[in-house]
């Protein structure tokens, strides 16, 4: 298919204490529909969206997590983390859920989508990519 | 707000006939929803009512129908995972109707 368009959410937001993380996610689960190639991108605060072990239970935030687990589900194929974001939090990508990926069709798999890129790396793809959703 | 009678207890649901708390389910929900619509539960349906409860506790999302249709493939047999299958049981439609019956929310981008 000639008309499938790259589509990249960009995801620069801490997850809880503000509507963009869980809107950016609504979207992406809608935009599944339309059969495109989409990736997510996670800069910046964003990282701490895929945090593993995130406790919502003491605010009134529902704990969306995991339902990025569900990506793989919805056609994602690739979630993309800036290291150096990640680094000067203190974090690894130990420290970050692992989200799979299966080609329903041909059974192919892929363990974790989720790979962390350099900065300039990450700059690359956002330029590569046809349509870019910031959040 | 309504609310449905489901075991001599009044449940809350929104204006689409929805369970508004998902913790208010109780397999009478599925009857009682289920009788509303003149239809007949059988093993089949209860397979796709409880998947999506499974799949809802442990994404938190209702899924997409297409999603739905590829999972209930996956774990319950080629043959039932096609929408013309789904249909079969759930006509008002898959996503809707059985996500309603098993209390979840409307699915996302579902209108």
């Amino acid at each position: 298919m000639s008309d499938v368009k790259k589509f990249m959410y960009l995801n620069r937001r801490a997850p809880y204490g503000a509507i963009y993380a869980w809107e950016s996610l609504e979207v992406v689960l809608i935009g599944a529909a339309f059969d495109q190639e989409v990736s997510l991108m996670f800069v910046d605060d964003g990282v701490y969206q895929l945090v593993k072990g995130s406790d919502t239970s003491e605010s009134d935030m529902k704990n969306f997590m995991p339902t990025y687990r569900t990506l793989g589900d919805y056609g994602v194929r690739h979630m993309f983390v800036d290291k150096a974001s990640l680094e000067a939090r203190g974090l690894t990508q130990d420290d970050l859920i692992e989200v799979a990926w299966e080609d329903w069709e041909t059974e192919e798999e892929v363990d974790n989508i989720v790979e962390l890129v350099e900065t300039d790396q990450a700059a690359q793809l956002l330029s590569d990519s046809d349509v870019v959703f910031s959040f | 707000m309504g609310t449905i009678t489901v075991d001599g207890k009044e449940l809350e649901v929104d204006e689409e006939g929805y369970l508004a708390n998902i913790n208010d389910w109780v397999p009478g929900v599925a009857e009682v929803m289920a009788k509303e619509d003149e239809l007949e539960l059988t093993d089949e349906h209860w397979d796709i009512i409880n998947f999506l409860r499974e799949y809802y506790e442990e994404y938190q999302i209702a899924p997409a129908v297409r999603v739905l249709t590829k999972a209930v493939g996956k774990k319950l047999g080629k043959d039932k995972g096609n929408s013309k299958y789904l249909y079969g049981l759930f006509p008002y439609g898959p996503g809707k109707q059985a996500c309603r019956y098993a209390g979840l929310p409307k699915p996302t981008g579902c209108v």
